[in-house]
């Protein structure tokens, strides 16, 4: 190792510097909210597939009780936010792109808020242990990902890994959850990083922060004034700063190779929230029930963040803020470049979701109709993937999935700079997930195609070879019988012989006497 | 329960939008366009005015005729933009036909023909100019001495006289109030085997430029630092076709001062800065990423350098911009940048 990470900072490749309107929802401290009476628990609230229910209708469960989990997919598990019973197990509206229904458990608080018996491990717990916690505790990564943060650990652990990045850039204007979470509980967090800085053997743990954050910067100083491997670095705010692969090469100046991750190059990057999250369920025993939310928005009334538990109806964390202006037009999970619009305030906080971002008319782009691409390089100027977006959307509109393959859409990470900047309104992200699942369709097609064409190759060559163990076996069949009516032939040639032979010279004894 | 209309990420709305980008370039011409009527006299406003209403009016008729929405892409002001670059090219008081033939080529031809808005190979105003400058020659190079030094200035009605009915005051003649360009003086004086120094001791050339042309020059590179300030374009063209040509002159200058003008001389006289800042820059007909823009730009100072030393005219920004045109696949080919996190390969510099 050359460098150090962090001691020096280097630049990604275009991204936005855009007003970041983080401080609305950060003049006051993060709220709890009340008990709500009914919580949605989705059972897919991590990467892969879905959890299964192990708790039955009108079962009665306590705070923190696992409700699901799926014991083949890590981070599976989902735990009850209250106590209460449970009043159905069916399908429900999920924070998710398109708004489906996906299956929930749905529990109806009894206002007691029991909770189970807390386990807390102690901090020299081996490294087996811990991560048998995580994965109990249904950590998944709350920067989004929402990937098992005790497999991503593990995987980590069997790789040197050396340095310990905690990514508290959370690039997107309007999202301050990370913000207010690393200003208010920064012991939290650090106790968090000190367990994965132990289980992995790392050297060092940069705390990445933005510019921006002046607050963050003084609590952390203070939270890590005695730990000699704990480093707070500022990072320019530049959205996208917060990608993974853009704070690597930010704090490294090298690229994440397009088909490794960051632990190949000795890295770890979790997000503060999943950090925090590690050190409740390892020191206090208690498992993943609630994150930080922010709310916020010009169409809220009062933007705040608040703690809130999962399964709860965003309405609720609404109402919490003061609830809607009467110019609100759009809800969204996430930011206004990434997020996700939502059709109903209906839907449960899942693990994911970090932010309700409330807009008016003005905020959000009228529909408008795209026109032609000038090719003006204003996308190429800020793509952070290095793409060219323009010949990307030329190749799509014209069906040359090979170009667009060859041009590297899958290192897009859809951040929607290439799209806000361009001057004739093009959707470009739209245009970009939508090749995307036209590149995995095809990769299956192919796949199939090939599956189908072995399977007739296989087929072919079967018949071929049954068919010629059959001429072979015929012919030896063959070969056999005339062989045996040779065999015959030449027997009944010799009787035949010995027949004339006989004839010829009738059987006289007394010639041969004579002899 | 409130229900939200939903829709695509990103949800903000979009920064710039192509009026705004053209109306932004046109803005940036304005103070060069001051200079060229200051300098030059009221031809430059008639001129302006012929090139924009015909291209407003070809840009109406293929749009019906390509049954384009109208309002929209005539909002787009990209037509004024072709027309106003293309009358800062002609000489002030060049016919009235040259403007309209012109547009005829640029937006019809070189433009809708294409495709339209985005998809033409060709810089339309380049197109426009290069059909009239090489199909009446007598017309545009009938150029005008800055006003200082003209024994006669044409008032605004004789200007209109001028363009409209080629009609000129009895006590002049068409020999007499046109003049060769700065570029031309120079090319003849070196071809007729005299030194630059000497040559340029005629009143028509300036302090590194033409007289008045080195002003107008000035006016344009003020514009197109604000394009840059305001990130219309990037600094990528103008500064490799710039520093090119600098490049390329300064060592035959050192050379030899005899036959070879300064570099600044160069620079200033002739199509160069408004070439370098506001043609070259035409984004449709460029390239687009970073290192393309570099070739591009310098691509373009060495065939007007070519031809204004080997070549038939006296300058050749035009053809410059218009080889390179075509050009530009082969560029983008060779110039992609790198993706993100895609290691360096062989065909991948």
């Amino acid at each position: 190792m050359q460098h150090i990470p962090g001691e020096q900072l280097h630049h990604f490749h275009g991204g936005l510097r855009l007003r970041h309107n983080k401080k609305i929802a950060c003049r006051q401290p993060i709220a709890d909210l009340p008990l709500s009476k009914r919580y949605v628990i989705p059972l897919s609230q991590h990467a892969g597939a879905p959890a299964t229910s192990c708790v039955s209708v009108g079962d009665q469960v306590l705070k923190y009780q696992p409700l699901a989990e799926n014991p083949g997919i890590p981070g599976a598990r989902v735990h009850a936010p209250s106590s209460g019973r449970i009043e159905a197990i069916e399908r429900h509206l999920v924070p998710l792109p398109g708004g489906p229904q996906a299956p929930c458990i749905v529990l109806q608080s009894d206002g007691r808020d029991e909770p189970l018996p807390l386990d807390p491990l102690p901090v020299d717990a081996s490294a087996d242990v811990l991560l048998a916690r995580m994965d109990a505790a249904g950590i998944v990564g709350l920067g989004g990902a929402v990937f098992s943060t005790a497999a991503k650990v593990d995987g980590a652990a069997r790789q040197n890994i050396h340095t310990l990045v905690l990514n508290g850039a959370e690039c997107e204007p309007y999202i301050a959850c990370d913000e207010m979470l690393m200003r208010e509980q920064p012991e939290r967090i650090v106790r968090g990083a000190q367990v994965l800085h132990r289980l992995l053997g790392t050297e060092r743990v940069i705390i990445a922060i933005e510019d921006q954050m002046g607050a963050v910067k003084q609590a952390f100083d203070t939270a890590t004034k005695d730990l000699e491997d704990f480093q707070v670095t500022r990072v320019t705010t530049i959205y996208p700063e917060g990608g993974e692969r853009q704070l690597i090469e930010v704090l490294t100046g090298e690229q994440v190779p397009a088909d490794g991750f960051p632990q190949d190059m000795g890295l770890l990057v979790q997000n503060v929230g999943t950090v925090a999250a590690v050190a409740d369920a390892v020191l206090d025993g208690r498992p993943l029930i609630e994150r930080v939310v922010t709310v916020t928005g010009p169409g809220i009334r009062q933007p705040g963040n608040v703690m809130a538990r999962i399964g709860t109806p965003v309405r609720e964390l609404i109402e919490a803020c003061g609830g809607y202006r009467e110019d609100a037009r759009r809800l969204i999970m996430g930011g206004p470049l990434m997020g996700v619009a939502l059709a109903s305030d209906q839907v449960p906080v899942s693990k994911a979701f970090n932010c309700a971002l409330v807009l008016r008319e003005k905020d959000i782009r009228a529909p408008q109709p795209a026109m032609p691409c000038i090719n003006c390089g204003e996308c190429v100027r800020v793509c952070p993937a290095q793409l060219l977006p323009q010949e990307l959307y030329w190749y799509i509109r014209s069906d040359q999935y090979d170009e667009v393959e060859a041009l590297n859409l899958s290192a897009c990470i859809e951040c929607g700079c290439c799209d806000f900047i361009c001057p004739s309104h093009i959707p470009l992200v739209d245009y970009y997930r939508y090749a995307k699942d036209e590149l995995r369709q095809r990769a299956e097609d192919r796949t199939r195609a090939e599956l189908a064409k072995a399977r007739f190759d296989a087929r072919t060559e079967r018949l071929a070879r049954i068919k010629a163990e059959r001429k072979a076996a015929r012919e030896k069949k063959k070969k056999a019988l005339a062989q045996a009516r040779d065999k015959q032939a030449r027997i009944a040639a010799a009787v035949e012989r010995s027949k004339a032979r006989r004839e010829q010279t009738p059987p006289d004894d007394t010639g041969s006497d004579r002899t | 329960m409130t229900r939200f209309a939903i829709g695509g990420a990103p949800h903000m709305p979009p920064q710039k939008t192509i009026t705004g980008v053209m109306l932004q370039v046109l803005y940036a011409l304005i103070p060069g366009i001051i200079a060229h009527w200051w300098f030059f006299g009221w031809g430059i406003l008639f001129q302006l005015g012929l090139a924009v209403a015909a291209a407003l009016l070809f840009e109406w008729l293929m749009l019906r005729a390509r049954k384009q929405p109208v309002g929209l892409f005539m909002r787009d002001c990209s037509a004024p933009v072709t027309a106003v670059l293309f009358a800062l090219c002609i000489p002030p008081l060049a016919p009235w036909w040259i403007a309209v033939v012109g547009m005829l080529f640029a937006i019809v031809i070189a433009k809708h023909l294409y495709g339209g808005l985005g998809h033409n190979l060709f810089n339309p105003a380049m197109i426009g100019y290069v059909v009239v400058l090489i199909s009446f020659p007598r017309e545009m190079t009938a150029w005008l001495p800055p006003q200082e030094i003209a024994e006669q200035v044409l008032s605004f009605s004789q200007t209109a006289n001028a363009i409209f009915l080629a009609q000129i005051p009895d006590t002049l003649s068409w020999d007499a109030i046109s003049q060769a360009t700065p570029l031309d003086t120079i090319k003849t004086g070196i071809e007729q085997n005299r030194m630059v120094a000497e040559v340029r001791q005629a009143p028509i050339f300036g302090d590194f430029g033409g007289l008045g042309w080195e002003w107008i020059a000035n006016w344009y590179a003020l514009g197109g630092l604000w394009l840059l300030y305001r990130r219309v374009i990037s600094w990528d063209v103008p500064v490799s076709m710039l520093a090119t040509e600098i490049a390329l002159t300064l060592p035959a200058y050192l050379i030899d001062s005899g036959t070879n003008p300064v570099p600044l001389q160069h620079v200033f006289s002739g199509a160069v800065v408004i070439g370098a800042f506001f043609i070259a820059t035409d984004p449709v007909t460029g390239c687009a990423s970073p290192r393309g823009k570099l070739v591009f730009g310098a691509g373009v100072a060495v065939i007007t350098l070519v031809i204004r030393r080997w070549g038939g005219y006296p300058d050749g920004v035009a053809f410059g911009v218009l080889l390179m045109n075509m050009a530009v696949p082969l560029i983008d080919r060779y110039t992609r940048p790198r993706a993100y996190g895609y290691a360096k390969q062989d065909g991948h510099p």
